[in-house]
């Protein structure tokens, strides 16, 4: 067996296993985790396709930043990122069904591209390629020439995207105007709000132990 | 016989990475879960764009089509998962199935 096959071989086995513990995973870390197996295992394959651009690219964004913002957010619900099926829904027929019917045609693809792997009949080989092909200079240039327009609008779509998702994240739903409450520490700093406050107590359940000082 | 030298074999992996991750987004509850499976769907895909491309020497459309398709998969995830957060606090869970303020 030569490099290549071996190189082909261990990241298509580091893939599958990965995307399978992605999506079987209980705990959303080990699904993170997955996903990382997967990545990195496109990663090696891009370098097995003369994708060197890619393959530097697929690492930094996806292992580097994609996968890190899953497990930030996984840490931030805690306990509760891994909570996501009930056991009522768990019983349902339809789930049950769903389950069964979605491993069986993953298992079945699976033994049939086992078998498809040594088809003789598959012979679409691939050519020598130039040493440029997937360097950073030739894919970059492509990128400044061909591709401007679009990178372009990629630009503006993670500007875009970045702007919403700060926007999205900090924005939190509205209280109602019952729940919301006077918060005894701004009192004692800022003394009552208005004028005519001076004198009524501060809403139920809190104390009055700074009143007296105003 | 040698592997990973042949566009079928790449082809065979990107569509059991694909069905994977369908399977994933289809059946699994956790909103997480289902963020990952469409990334690994978007990782497959670009398998397949750059194992195609690879037939073509010098010819680096593909690549290029797989870079763009990287970059609106990172902003997709990173709305996503501030539309999680936000579900998040809005509901105190991240099942799907919770997510039907419009049914009601």
């Amino acid at each position: 067996m030569s490099a290549g096959s071996l190189l082909f071989f261990v990241c298509a086995v580091v893939c599958i296993v990965g995307a399978l513990s992605t999506v079987a995973a209980r705990n959303p870390i080990r699904g993170a985790v997955g996903l990382l197996a997967t990545i990195i295992g496109i990663a090696g394959l891009f370098l097995a396709l003369e994708a060197q651009f890619l393959a530097a690219i697929q690492l930094i964004v996806y292992a580097g930043a994609v996968v890190v913002l899953f497990v930030f957010v996984i840490m931030l619900l805690g306990p509760d990122a891994g909570a996501g099926s009930s056991p009522a829904a768990e019983g349902e027929p339809a789930s049950r069904i769903a389950r069964v019917f979605s491993a069986i045609v993953v298992i079945g693809m699976l033994i049939t591209a086992v078998s498809l792997l040594a088809d003789p009949e598959a012979k679409t080989r691939f050519s020598a390629v130039t040493a440029d092909h997937g360097s950073v200079e030739a894919v970059g240039g492509l990128l400044f020439t061909k591709g401007l327009v679009p990178f372009e609008l990629a630009t503006i779509l993670l500007i875009v995207a970045v702007v919403g998702a700060i926007a999205i994240a900090r924005s939190r739903p509205p209280k109602k105007r019952s729940e919301r409450v006077e918060s005894p520490t701004r009192r004692m700093f800022h003394g009552p709000l208005l004028a005519r406050d001076a004198g009524r107590p501060l809403p139920k359940g809190q104390t009055l132990g700074q009143e007296g000082a105003e | 016989m040698s592997f990973g030298s042949v566009l079928e074999h790449y082809t065979l992996l990107s569509a059991v990475i694909f069905a994977i991750g369908v399977a994933g987004f289809l059946v699994r509850r956790n909103v997480l879960v289902q963020l990952m499976s469409i990334e690994l769907m978007l990782n497959s895909v670009n398998l397949a764009l750059v194992a195609y491309n690879r037939l073509h020497a010098g010819n680096m459309n593909g690549q290029m089509f797989a870079f763009f398709i990287i970059a609106v998969a990172a902003a997709e995830v990173a709305v996503g998962l501030a539309i999680v957060l936000q579900f998040y606090r809005l509901r105190k869970t991240i099942n799907s199935d919770e997510a039907d303020t419009l049914k009601h």
